[in-house]
């Protein structure tokens, strides 16, 4: 019965029904910064873990003119990355970049590309688990009408715990925010350190998560603070050294192990970023500054 | 003591299909006083102690609270957002088992100042002092205010259970046998630590409890139930030098004597 000259799959692997669905949670989620929307997840080709809902949202919103970049833990050809862009280079069709200025939609995992988001651009990001109170509320009962109710109170119990276990906040990754002044967030396990890219970011930012089956979303210019307390403030990790390769600060660093007998390195772990500072002639002893920048890199070692 | 009471119940019913949790309850209690709701295991105490914190919803009948700004309303005509912050502000909860109330997994600072943080306090060190105060008031050295409460003896863990109820300054705790699962002396030592905080911040407490030394010792009041209804109520110690009621003759007449 089948014609023949149909492809096996529809445009972007998902039917056309199973987008609508995914479209109508993300419209949802938007209209709702923060709020965790579910929606019915399919299986995919990968396994739970993998990004399945990330993978699922880009799929919905992916358009045929659309450029795709996908990283993972800031990088472009890491496995996760490599076989997410083949996939839709495939089951699409559609043009692929690892210039984050130069992609339409930008699927991450654990990291928000260095350079700027702009006005235009979608990024995707791959949850895990989107409940932020999931670690000190087992019940999904209750901490759904924690959420109605606005009850964050437990959020705090664990940053307490965090400064009387360590002295500091020590969460640093999937660090809890509050949207908009309403619903607290988990922003997937992205460091402490892209929390502030996160407030009022001009792209706009969906989150899905496949085996949860929750999708929600930070429209453009949606303010996002991440939680603290007045005396322990909100701080996000400081790198002593530059990159080894680009001779960047003020960027989240990779520590490299190099031998073993101690030798280690640090990197930006983005590697888009540090691929183009380093073409525009930017590296470790190309610059005026070589001389200050080394002495950096030698007193951290 | 005041003139009008803090809580009123009238004819309050809670059945489990046909059968009877409790029926025809009605007392009241007032600013300040400790009620003690005795009687035998299955007699419906307990039931009637979840029905009145509305952690059960009642079949029938009325429950009034008296608010801060002196509304008298019925607790069915609260929101649930409403009756959540009453729970975890003006209210407590002392549950029989402590793992119950507290949270197993942070740490003792953290369980006391969890309603604190719950109404909106975001001052680390403020929370740590007002915590480190609650632990010394129930005779928990300060030092262990990040220790665990699973490496708290069980006495220990009541007496934090109580703190945490106790540091949003509630007006009325409910209590569900405090002191069920500790051994003689320690029982002896909450006891006396209950009896002073009450009496120290004029608390108005419902306390169930199967253990009439428990109620002679802390209550003025005093509620006897059998088969889910209320046989005999009055002050602490006529009830217990003069019972009325048969049931209540024979519990009385069943306290072991020294």
């Amino acid at each position: 019965m089948r014609n023949p000259s149909l492809p096996a799959y529809n445009f972007a692997y998902l039917d056309e029904q199973t987008k609508r669905m995914i479209r109508r949670a993300i419209l949802k989620a938007i209209a709702i910064p923060g709020y965790q929307v579910p929606f019915a997840s399919r299986e995919m080709p990968m396994p739970y873990g993998w990004g399945t809902g990330g993978v699922q949202v880009t799929a919905s919103i992916l358009g045929p003119d659309d450029v795709l970049k996908v990283i993972d833990q800031g990088a472009d050809d890491t496995t996760n990355a490599v076989s997410i862009r083949a996939f839709f280079a495939k089951v699409a069709n559609v043009a692929t970049t690892t210039r984050t200025a130069d992609a339409t939609i930008i699927q991450t995992r654990h990291r928000i590309p260095e350079t700027p988001l702009a006005h235009g651009q979608i990024i995707v990001y791959q949850v895990p688990i989107p409940e932020p109170l999931r670690f000190l509320e087992p019940r999904e009962t209750e901490t759904r009408v924690m959420h109605a109710l606005e009850e964050y109170g437990l959020v705090h119990v664990k940053l307490y715990e965090d400064i009387a276990q360590h002295g500091h906040i020590a969460t640093t990754y999937a660090y809890p925010v509050k949207v908009e002044g309403r619903y607290v967030m988990d922003p997937s396990p992205i460091p402490k350190f892209d929390n502030p890219k996160m407030h009022r970011s001009p792209a706009l930012q969906l989150f899905g998560a496949g085996r949860e089956k929750r999708i929600y979303a930070l429209p453009p210019f949606t303010d996002v603070v991440s939680l603290d307390f007045e005396d322990h403030p909100f701080t996000v990790q400081r790198f002593e050294a530059r990159c080894a390769l680009c001779n960047a600060q003020e960027v989240y660093l990779d520590e490299v192990i190099t031998d073993d007998r101690g030798g280690r390195m640090f990197v930006c772990s983005d590697t888009d970023y540090c691929e183009t500072r380093r073409s525009k002639g930017s590296q470790v002893g190309g610059l005026p500054q070589h001389g200050a920048a080394k002495a950096d890199w030698e007193a951290a070692e | 003591m005041n003139s009008e009471p803090i809580l009123s119940v009238r004819k309050l019913e809670k059945r489990y299909g046909n059968f009877i949790g409790c029926t025809d309850v009605s007392f009241d209690v007032w600013p300040g006083e400790v009620v003690a709701i005795v009687g035998e295991s299955g007699s419906g105490k307990t039931t009637l102690l979840n029905c009145i914190s509305t952690r059960m919803e009642r079949s029938s009948g009325e429950i009034r609270y008296r608010m801060r700004d002196q509304r008298f309303p019925d607790l069915a005509e609260l929101g649930e957002a409403e009756l959540r912050f009453l729970m975890r502000t003006d209210w407590g909860f002392v549950h029989q088992n402590p793992a119950d109330g507290l949270r197993m997994r942070v740490s003792a600072g953290a369980n006391v100042g969890e309603r604190l943080m719950a109404i909106g306090d975001r001052n680390y060190g403020d929370i740590r002092s007002r915590a480190s105060d609650w632990l010394e008031r129930v005779e928990i050295a300060a030092s262990r205010i990040d220790d665990m409460p699973v490496s708290f003896s069980g006495g220990m863990r009541q007496r934090l259970q109580i703190a945490r109820n106790l540091v949003t300054h509630p007006r009325l705790i409910f209590m569900d046998e405090p002191t069920g699962g500790l051994d003689v002396s320690v029982q002896a030592r909450v006891l006396d630590l209950l009896r002073m905080l009450v009496s120290d911040l004029g608390l108005s407490v419902i306390i169930v409890t199967h253990d009439l030394g428990v109620a002679r010792l802390l209550s003025q009041r005093m509620i006897v139930m059998k088969s889910g209804r209320i046989v005999e109520q009055g002050l602490t110690d006529r009830v217990m030098d003069d019972p009325s009621h048969p049931y209540t003759q024979l519990l009385v007449a069943s306290i072991l004597e020294n």
